[in-house]
This record gives structure tokens, C-alpha cells and sequence, in this order.
């Protein structure tokens, strides 16, 4: 087994240190191809008809990962000295490949020549690692070719012309990607190539459509070397750049060298930089830091400017202290001190796949079909790219995906590659998958795999979870679930029952998701991935496959269930008296609607044991909000919609504000009341290794915008605590019964995010929620959709003794970073399901143009920022035409939050009433926008 | 950190339940009653022992059995570019108690009443799993030293990495921050005598670990047992007819 060969390696780390490693050689590594008579074959990948076996070369593979995924490739051998190079360059690279060689489905395979006695090779003197790698790839290459001999033909694919040459002296057939793709014949895939730098090709192959493109656009980039250096001085400052989701010439460089953010207007300045690169900034002269700022909209040639979306549900949505630069044009206030800079340096790129679509342009005239064409990404942060395509005519009026691949100082815009196509622009279904693709939401259907952990169906209660005593049988307490109407997926039923001493015994019922998902399975690692399921505005993408989700743990009524429930004993008064936590087995009498439990206890003629339940919960849950307020809990108004859809051709029909009744807050309190005692009890058990759930006390500044509207109208808020902003809250009342809920939209908006969190990893004072006012809080109540409740019944169970805590929990770090992803997924079904709001309010009124009344919420230079309370959208109103400059015909005062004509004629301040006009226009092709224009009254 | 690949390969070529490269040398020390030499790999250890001798310090004498003294050193230049320890640090000291117990275990220690046993090992290059090869090569010098034991006291390293359970961990998988489980045995009367974890791990992977060490510990103890066989053979073959 062990090669009794050992060799000794040496490399460099950090300092200059020498490095002695064995490096055992083997005669047990094969060749993997089912052909080879010597070798042994279970564990082949290639094919067994395979004419041609592919090795790539690590530029290959790093450049064309691609055209790798296109199923036309296959039958390739990678080799592991290329795997490592590219993981050192590319980490994303080398997980796509990775992902690409355990695909079953697809003839991958790794061969690792390092440790193989026969192909390993020792760096030479004066050998660059370089070098010596490419030497390795060629000696694998020749020990494939010798060692299947007349069997199969192998090809060395590079694009690196030194190598080619070398193997075609060594007599190895190498081409290069271009050629081999071409002999394939399948022009489609040409276009997945990306194009050679310059160097690798005749520079006179490389034509470029307008000379005058041809000067420099963008400044060099400075070498690594220097940009080390310069933030070791602390010349240059090294910070992500976040691009204003709202206005594409405008970025963020949070530094911490400077403990603020650097502002760098422009694209010039940007440097070819994209959104959430890791970037080295230098900080201009103070005195351009204004004047910069009115050059960099001079200099915008497509100017863009915001849109029509929906109202953030916090702070977090957009970019800190936008306002504070952007509203700021036509004032001279001291908005100076803010830094700005410009991008050195990129030290990591950000680059992925984006989605978008073509630019119309005119079909070129021969030229073998090719044509370059401008790629316009949805995402408006990205840059237009410049792309080349064969098939033109196809792509127009499609949504792609397209990928980055360079961006050169020469070029205005970065090129890239077509990857593949969606469908139709405008198509509904192509634009919701489009919604996905860009929040990274995985809606492929669940594999055979994670399928096989299911239970067999039907499934029903077996005799062996009756006779489980660890299992209380509730089944013949009268239990009910309210949900909103067409719930499939119920995880949560309630009872009440009248004690014989006055009390109460107030029931919470969690579907029993652990009892199926067991830890380390497929279908748990798939639902850990999937972090939360995802609703859209017409369909729902599960984190658990359906027979789960809608049948075996929702629960129905009349069916037995198992459940997992807190039992507490009240009294009157709503105090707790006692806590139970039991794994049990439930009927439910009852799937109500929310509607429908609500007409139940407002029609005093009903006096069934079910309708006295829960009028008996109401009054506790009544009680219990009361003291939660007392607490300090923010009752916080959002602006959700809901929409009724047409069942045939799933447009939507109608839109309207969410309507929250009574019953919903009975319900909503009672599963705050369950997180909370459930919070307690596993963070008692496991005060190290708790998942939980904060929400951080907003900071000053991000009240700011707030308060200054609250000033404008004449309003004193409190912020300085979650009570005193409830109480300040409760008493903004204006002369209109919505300002109150207007107002309490825009603190929502000023909110933090919750986040999920491991409890070792902080310390107790930080686990508050700030909106709930509650020292501790997790989520328990819904494991169906959200794996953070699936975490969190483990922990329970564990901590009552049911089960051992699966090991993962055990780990602090691995904890965190599940914690981390929830959080990432939890935030990324946020904004899926806002885009897809989004896009339906749009199909909406592409038909229906409306007049309607909006509030004023922003003012801007040249107009306001209004929302619109029917429709929940938010949208920019321009008082002066676009492309014009505001000429000074409007002022903006400040203090005032007012938008005046120069004669005072007519002014427009915060919070006002207007009446506008909605309409779907499409001022850029394919990229139709709601735009809202002022009636004048 | 990948420390096996998919394809199941260690960083070094080995796979996970591969030994590294093992040998051993009796006689390295002339003038010690008992010395050897054991390589694992990279690391390279040699071991003295004299004795038994009279006790240097009467006051530690005992009355019914040897005294059994041991001192673990690292050379200096055993690590390369690592701190240098000063000499009788904490690390030493444990590593030193450890051996003692561990060979004391084996020793018949109460054939020799009122006379001291001195065990030096010092490790010359540092790999990782400098114990084992400690243990072993003083069980090697012991014997070279004719000194009785009730068997050969073997050792070996597992670990648990990338939910693998890998056999004698080098620097690297070493310094990684996993579970790491030293197991030193008497193969012949199938005893523990050394059982020593860093980290934790749940109960039923740890016995597969410590399982994996055993086996490791026996592939040793078979080493060892040829090799004093072997020098044996040699020294009946020098004395003559």
C-alpha cells in the first residue's frame, strides 16, 4: 500500500521558511477510464466509448469554467496540480469544478498526478513553479497517452502557447480551446468561450467597432505590490464597495482605516471597480470633495435615476446616509465632511454571472455572424458589458446570463461571455425565475436523494408513537389552527382549556419537522442549504419537499399529527404560572382562516366550545400585548399588499394594503409567548451553543432621516429607548388617520435587521430584540419553512432529554456560521419576495393606468420621493423634466423639509398629500418602469 | 481546510488510514545501557536508558520496587523556524510524566527494588506525534537494555478531520485543531496504558478513532518485534557458536 518512495518539498511561506513536508508517492492511483485493462476500474468516471480524453490546462479550466458546465464537454481528466492552482487563484472556479467532478451525471474525472509515482515531477533548478506545473500537466498527459496507447486518443487542451508548443514537440496533441470547440461544431457554444486577452491572439484580431474608444478611459490600475504599501502608509484605505442600489455612479468604501465611509462618485473614479469588490482607495483632495460630486453627474451619459420600488422594510436596504449626500445639491450645508476617493487598486474581485438582457441593436451585416453586443444587467449596479455573440437574433428579446471576464483600461465597458438564456423578456415566468436567480434561491425541484429520506406514504400516526411515552397524546383536547386563507403549509395549532381552579392551559403546537428531517441526512443538509422557504407572489419555493410540507407535518384538521408543544398554565391575568415542553400527537378540530376565527368571535350569537376558546385566548393574548407594549415593543406598521391573482392566467387581479385583524395578533402573540419561553429554556441547557434571534437598538444616525421628517411636521420624537420611540409613536397623531400609520412606517424603515446568532458568540446584554423588548428571543414556531425552527426543536428536545444534540451544535463556529447563512437566505426570500411584488405591481398597471393619491416621504433637488399607501410602492415624482438640470427654479430647504419654486408660488413639503399619475412606461427597451407623475390640482 | 481530498488523499499522499513511513535502530548510544533510534516520517526521536543503578538520590528510594525516571527534550534545531523552548518547560514536563507512567506500566519494576531506571529522549526533527515515537523508541531502547517489561509498549496518533478518522496525524493535520487521540498499548495483553485526546468528540466516533490507533499501535508492536528479532539474531550470530 505505502510507497516506500519519499520525497521532500519545499516551499515558502510568509517569511522565508523553509518547509520540509513527505510527500508519499503511490502505484495505487488509476486512470480512471473503464477502457484500461491494467488499472483498476470501479471507480472510473470516463466513458467507456470515449474517442477523445481531455486535459485541461489550469488557464483552461480558470478562464472557461463555462464552457466546462455545458454537458457537450466531457470525458475530461482534470488533473490535481491543475485543481490546486486553481484553487489558489479561484476559489469560486474551484468550487464550480468541484462541483462539476462529484456530478455523477457528468465524465469528470480527477486524477492525482502529484502523488502518482509516475507523474510526479520535481521542480528543476531555475524552474519557475510555473514552469514545473505545465511540465506536469505535460507528463501527465504522456503518461495517459502511453498507458492507454492505441485505446483512446487523449488531447491537451491549453491556451497557453508555450505549453502547446512544448507538448507538440513532445509529441503530445495539444489545441487550444478555441480550435477544439470549433471542431465540435455546435456554434452555441462558442459563444460560451470568452474571448483571449490580446496577447494570446494577433492584436489585429481583435477589432474594435469604434476607434475612438481606443484612448484610455480609466486610469491603471496599481500594482499589488505598491497598493501593499500604500495602505501599510496609510495612503490608500481597503474596504468593500457597496454601488448605491439607487444610483449606479455612486459608491461606498467602508474603511475602517478611517472609521467612515469614503463616497467615490463617477465611474472614473469607481476604476472598473464592481459592487462588492474588495478595493484600495485613495482619498482625493478636500477640496474636490464637493465639487467632485456636481462633476460626476455632469459626466453621467445615460443618466439613470431612482425608480419606482417598494418601501424597505429597514435600514439596512439601502446605503447608509444616502440622503444626507444626496439631498444635499441644491442647500450649501456642511455636507463636506465627507470623505470621497478614488478606486487604486481591486484586491479581490466580486465578479459572478449576472441577468439582464441585450441592448437592441441592428443585426450586423456578415462578419460570420458574429456581433458585439452591449449586455444591460437587471441589477443596476453592474456596469453594461460588452459581449460577443453568434447568435444575435435569437438573444434580443431574451433575458441571459452573462459573466464577466475582463475589464481593460481601454475599454469603456468590462467584456464577458454569454452563459445561457432564461426565456422571454416580459414572460412572467422568466422574469420570477430571473427574481430567483438574482437572490441566489435555489428552485430546483429536490433530488432522488433528499426524495429517498422521506417516510413512506401515505403516512399516518403509527402505534409506535402512541405507545412512545415520551409522547403526549393531546388528541382529545380541542386543538385549531388560523392561518392565512389557502395555508397549506400549517405549523402552528392552538387550544385553550378552562381549568377547574379559574386558570387557563393555553396549548402552542408546532408541527414535529424532526421527527422526519433527522440530522446529516440529504434532505437536512438540503433544507439547511435552503435556509427558509421562499414566497413568491405566485408560487412558493420549499425548503422541504411537498409531501412534508403540505400533507405529513402540516397540520390539518381533523387528522392526527405529531407536534412538538409548549403547554403553560395561565391565569386570568395572562401570568404564566407554569411551563411545559412535550413532544405529542394532536387532532385539530379546526383549520380556520384568519377571517373566519375573526367573524367567529365577533358574532355573539356562537357559543360552541371551539368559538369560547378563543375568545378566552383573545382575552389572554389582549392582556399579554398590553404588558409586551408596556415593555417598550414597537408596534410597527408595514406596507405589505397583497394581491389577488387570476387562477387562469395568474395575472394579478387586484392589489390592496394586508389587512391585519385581531385574530392575527392573538395568534402573532401567542407565538412570541412560545419563542420566548422556548428561548429560555434551551439557552439555559445550552448557554453556549443557543440559536437565537437579536435585533440591535438602531444607532443615531440611522434614525436620523426620521426624526428630521418628524421635525419638518412639527413632531418630537423620543428615540432614546425602545419605550420612550413606542409612547413618542403612540402620541404622533396628525390631522389624518393615516399619518400615525405613515409615520410609523418610516421608523420601521430606520430598524435594523433581526439576525439569527449563536448565544457563545456574543454576550448576554447583546441578545436583546429591540422590537420586541425582549431580553431573549428564537424562533420556534416555524420549522415547515424556516430551518432556524428545525435548529431550534433539536436543541429543545436535546434539552429535554428526548434525543443526544447532534454534533454540529456542539461546534461554536460551525453554529455561527449555519447562523450566518440563515441569515444571508432569510434576507436574500425578503428580497425575492419583494422583487416578485414588485414585478406584479408592474404587469398590473402596464394595464391600468391610475390616478391616486401619495405622500410626500423625501424631498429631493429636483422633486420628491412619494409613497403610495394603496399600493405600497414607493416611487420618485420629478417636479422639473428629466435631463434638464433643476436650473434653480426649485430650492430645497432643509430644516424644513420643503421643495419651493424660486417665486415662492408653490412649495411641497414632507408628509403632504399629493395626487399623481401612475403609468408603465419603457423610456430604455426591455427595462419597463412605473413612473409617477404630479397632478396639478 | 481540505485535509482529504475527494478522492481520499492526504495533504502527503497518504490515504486516511496510512501509516506514515516507520523505522527503527537499536544501538544509537554507546555508552547508555539500552539506546535506539525511531523515525515516523519526518520525526525522529532517539531514547537512553540507563539503569538499572543504584538510586542517585537516597531519598527517593523505594524499598519494593525501581524508581523509573524519564526526561523528554526537544532539540533545538528539531523544529526549524518554531520558538525554542527553554529547557524543563510545561510541554516537556507533561510529555516527560507521560512517558514515565506509560513505560513504568510495562516495567516489572518490582524485580528491581532500590535501583533507578533513567529514560532520555530527545527528539531530533519534530513532525508531529513526537510522543508516539517517543514511547516507542524507549520501549525499543528498554529492551535493547534487557531491562524486564511485562510486554512492548507501543503508541500511535489518530485524529478526526473533515469527518474522517485519520492514523498518526503529521505537523500539519497536527496544528489543524481537531480531536487528536494518543493511544499507547501493550499489544500482546491487549492493555491501554496511555489515552490522552485533545479536543472533544462525540462517544461513538471516538471509539472508532481510538480503534484506528490500536490498530496502528499493533502495526508498530509487529515492526518492533521484527526488529529486536532481527538484532537479536545478530548479537547470537557475533557471540559466536
Amino acid at each position: 500500500m505505502l510507497q516506500s518512495k519519499s520525497f521532500v518539498r519545499k516551499t515558502k511561506q510568509g517569511k522565508v521558511v523553509k518547509v520540509v513536508r513527505e510527500h508519499y508517492l503511490r502505484d495505487d492511483i488509476y486512470c480512471g477510464a473503464p477502457i484500461c485493462k491494467v488499472c483498476d476500474s470501479s471507480t472510473a468516471r470516463l466513458s467507456p466509448s470515449a474517442s477523445t480524453i481531455l486535459i485541461l490546462d489550469t488557464n483552461v479550466v480558470l478562464n472557461q469554467i463555462d464552457l466546462l458546465e455545458n454537458p457537450a464537454i466531457d470525458d475530461v481528466v482534470v488533473l490535481s496540480v491543475v485543481l490546486e492552482e486553481v484553487k489558489n487563484k479561484n476559489i469560486a472556479v474551484y468550487n464550480r469544478l468541484r462541483t462539476l467532478c462529484s456530478n455523477s451525471t457528468r465524465k469528470f474525472f480527477v486524477f492525482s498526478n502529484e502523488y502518482h509515482k509516475d507523474t510526479y515531477v520535481k521542480q528543476m533548478a531555475g524552474e519557475s513553479p510555473n514552469d514545473r506545473n505545465d511540465r506536469a500537466i505535460r507528463v501527465a498527459t504522456q503518461w495517459y497517452q502511453s498507458h492507454l496507447g492505441a485505446a483512446g486518443r487523449v488531447l491537451l487542451i491549453t491556451n497557453d502557447r508555450e505549453n502547446k508548443r512544448k507538448a507538440t514537440e513532445e509529441g503530445i496533441s495539444a489545441e487550444t480551446v478555441e480550435s477544439y470547440v470549433k471542431a465540435l461544431g455546435q456554434p452555441g457554444l462558442l459563444d460560451l468561450l470568452v474571448q483571449p486577452a490580446p496577447e494570446d491572439v494577433g492584436m489585429e484580431e481583435v477589432e474594435d467597432l469604434r476607434p475612438s474608444k481606443r484612448k484610455v478611459i480609466y486610469s491603471e490600475h496599481k500594482p499589488m505590490s505598491e497598493i501593499t504599501s500604500g495602505l501599510h502608509r496609510g495612503i490608500y484605505h481597503q474596504g468593500k464597495l457597496r454601488v448605491n442600489r439607487y444610483n449606479p455612479f455612486e459608491a461606498y468604501v467602508g474603511s475602517e482605516s478611517i472609521g467612515d465611509e469614503i463616497i467615490i462618485y463617477g465611474r472614473g473614479n469607481m476604476n472598473r471597480a464592481f459592487d462588492g469588490d474588495v478595493v484600495a482607495v485613495e482619498l482625493l483632495p478636500q477640496d474636490q470633495w464637493q465639487e467632485e460630486k456636481s462633476l460626476s453627474i455632469a459626466d453621467e451619459e445615460d443618466e439613470e435615476e431612482e425608480d419606482v420600488h417598494l418601501v424597505p422594510s429597514s435600514a439596512d436596504d439601502a446605503p447608509r446616509n444616502t440622503d444626507l449626500a444626496q439631498g444635499s445639491v441644491g442647500g450649501t450645508k456642511a455636507v463636506l465632511c465627507r470623505p470621497s476617493g478614488r478606486v487604486v487598486g481591486i484586491i479581490k474581485r466580486n465578479w459572478h454571472s449576472y441577468c439582464g438582457s441585450l441592448e437592441p441593436m441592428p443585426m450586423p451585416a456578415g462578419n460570420g455572424g458574429i456581433a458585439h453586443a452591449l449586455f444591460v444587467s437587471k441589477d443596476r449596479r453592474i456596469p453594461k458589458i460588452r459581449i460577443q455573440t453568434r447568435q444575435l437574433g435569437n438573444l434580443l428579446d431574451k433575458r441571459i446570463i452573462v459573466a464577466v471576464d475582463s475589464w481593460d483600461c481601454l475599454s469603456r465597458y468590462p467584456s464577458g461571455h454569454y452563459v445561457r438564456t432564461i426565456g422571454e423578456i416580459g414572460d412572467r415566468d422568466t422574469e420570477s425565475e430571473v427574481v430567483l436567480i438574482e437572490n441566489d434561491i435555489d428552485s430546483r425541484p429536490f433530488s432522488s436523494q433528499v426524495l429517498a429520506c422521506l417516510p413512506p406514504l401515505p403516512w399516518s400516526v403509527s402505534s409506535e408513537d402512541l405507545a412512545n411515552p415520551c409522547r403526549l397524546d393531546l388528541r382529545h383536547v380541542c386543538v385549531f389552527s388560523v392561518d392565512p386563507p389557502g395555508c397549506k403549509d400549517i405549523d402552528d395549532a392552538l387550544h385553550c382549556t378552562t381549568l377547574p381552579n379559574g386558570n387557563f392551559e393555553v396549548g402552542v403546537h408546532i408541527a414535529d419537522v424532526t421527527n422526519f428531517v433527522h440530522p446529516g441526512t440529504p434532505l437536512d443538509d438540503e433544507a439547511a442549504q435552503r435556509g427558509t422557504s421562499v414566497y413568491l407572489v405566485e408560487r412558493r419555493i420549499d425548503m422541504l419537499p411537498k409531501p412534508l410540507t403540505e400533507d405529513i407535518c402540516s397540520l390539518r384538521s381533523d387528522v392526527e399529527r405529531l407536534a412538538f408543544s409548549v403547554i403553560w398554565e395561565m391565569t386570568p391575568q395572562a401570568e404564566i404560572i407554569s411551563t411545559k415542553y412535550t413532544k405529542s400527537i394532536i387532532k385539530s378540530c379546526a383549520a380556520l382562516s384568519y377571517i373566519e376565527a375573526q367573524a367567529r368571535m365577533d358574532d355573539s350569537r356562537l357559543m360552541d366550545p371551539l368559538t369560547m376558546d378563543l375568545r378566552n385566548m383573545n382575552a389572554l393574548a389582549k392582556v399579554m400585548r398590553l404588558r409586551r407594549i408596556e415593555r417598550g415593543a414597537l408596534t410597527l406598521a408595514s406596507a405589505e399588499v397583497k394581491f389577488q391573482i387570476d387562477t387562469e392566467t395568474h395575472d394579478p387581479l387586484d392589489i390592496g394594503m394586508y389587512q391585519i385583524r385581531e385574530a392575527n395578533q392573538m395568534v402573532e402573540e401567542f407565538m412570541l409567548a412560545a419563542n420566548v419561553s422556548v428561548a429560555e429554556k434551551i439557552l439555559k441547557h445550552f448557554p453556549l451553543c443557543s440559536l437565537l434571534r437579536r435585533h440591535p437598538s438602531p444607532t443615531r444616525e440611522m434614525l436620523e432621516p426620521l426624526l428630521r421628517t418628524a421635525a419638518a411636521v412639527g413632531l418630537n420624537l423620543d428615540v432614546s429607548s425602545s419605550k420612550a420611540l413606542a409612547d413618542s409613536l403612540d402620541h404622533a397623531v396628525g390631522d389624518d388617520p393615516y399619518f400615525n400609520k405613515l409615520i410609523r412606517i418610516l421608523a420601521t424603515r430606520c430598524m435594523t435587521q433581526a439576525v439569527y446568532f449563536c448565544s457563545g458568540e456574543l454576550s448576554p446584554p447583546e441578545f436583546h430584540h429591540y422590537g420586541l423588548a425582549a431580553p431573549l428571543y428564537t424562533h420556534f414556531t416555524s420549522p415547515i419553512r424556516r430551518y432556524a425552527d428545525v435548529i431550534v426543536h433539536r436543541l429543545l428536545a436535546a434539552s429535554l432529554g428526548l434525543y443526544k444534540l447532534p454534533t454540529i451544535f456542539q461546534d461554536k463556529a460551525q453554529l455561527t456560521s449555519t447562523a450566518d447563512n440563515l441569515n444571508y437566505r432569510h434576507r436574500n426570500a425578503q428580497m425575492a419576495g419583494r422583487a416578485s411584488v414588485e414585478l406584479h405591481t408592474l404587469i398590473y398597471f402596464r394595464k391600468r393606468p391610475t390616478d391616486t393619491e401619495a405622500r410626500i416621504v423625501k424631498i429631493r433637488s429636483n422633486g420628491f420621493i412619494v409613497f403610495v399607501p394603496k399600493y405600497g410602492i414607493e416611487g420618485p415624482v420629478y417636479l422639473t423634466p428629466r435631463g434638464e438640470k433643476g436650473g434653480g427654479e426649485w430650492v430645497v430647504d432643509e430644516q424644513q423639509q420643503k421643495v419651493k419654486k424660486m417665486d415662492g408660488s408653490i412649495s411641497y413639503s414632507v408628509l403632504q398629500t399629493v395626487t399623481i399619475h401612475m403609468e408603465v412606461v419603457e423610456p430604455q427597451p426591455n427595462r419597463p418602469k412605473l413612473e409617477l407623475a404630479l397632478i396639478c390640482r | 481546510m481540505e485535509f482529504v481530498s475527494p478522492e481520499g488523499l492526504r495533504l502527503d499522499g497518504r490515504r486516511p488510514m496510512e501509516m506514515r513511513q516507520i523505522r527503527g535502530e537499536i544501538g544509537a548510544v554507546a555508552k547508555a545501557d539500552g539506546s535506539a533510534f525511531f523515525e515516523m516520517g519526518n520525526t525522529k526521536v532517539i531514547a537512553a536508558v540507563y539503569g538499572p543503578r543504584e538510586v542517585e538520590n537516597r531519598s527517593q528510594q523505594i524499598s519494593d520496587q525501581a524508581l523509573v525516571r524519564c526526561e523528554y527534550t526537544m532539540a533545538n534545531f528539531s523544529t526549524g523556524d518554531r520558538v525554542r523552548k527553554p529547557k524543563g518547560d510545561r510541554r516537556s514536563t507533561e510529555i516527560s510524566l507521560v512517558i514515565r507512567q506509560t513505560m513504568e506500566a510495562c516495567i516489572l519494576t518490582h524485580l528491581m527494588p532500590r535501583s533507578q531506571i533513567d529514560i532520555f529522549v530527545q527528539v531530533l526533527q519534530a513532525d508531529g506525534g513526537t510522543r508516539s515515537a517517543c514511547i516507542n523508541a524507549a520501549t525499543l531502547a528498554l529492551a535493547d537494555a534487557g531491562i524486564p517489561m511485562r510486554d512492548l509498549v507501543t503508541s500511535c496518533s489518530a485524529g478526526y478531520l473533515n469527518s474522517t478518522p485519520l492514523l498518526d496525524l503529521n505537523y500539519v493535520e497536527d496544528s489543524a485543531g481537531g480531536p487528536d487521540v494518543t493511544v499507547g498499548i501493550l499489544p500482546k495483553l491487549d492493555k491501554v496504558t496511555l489515552l490522552q485526546m485533545d479536543a472533544k468528540l462525540p462517544m461513538d466516533i471516538f471509539e472508532n478513532v481510538m480503534q484506528l490507533a490500536i490498530e496502528g499501535c499493533k502495526a508498530i508492536a509487529n515492526y518492533i518485534r521484527e526488529l529486536l528479532l532481527e538484532n537479536t539474531k545478530q548479537l547470537e550470530y557475533r557471540r559466536g557458536p
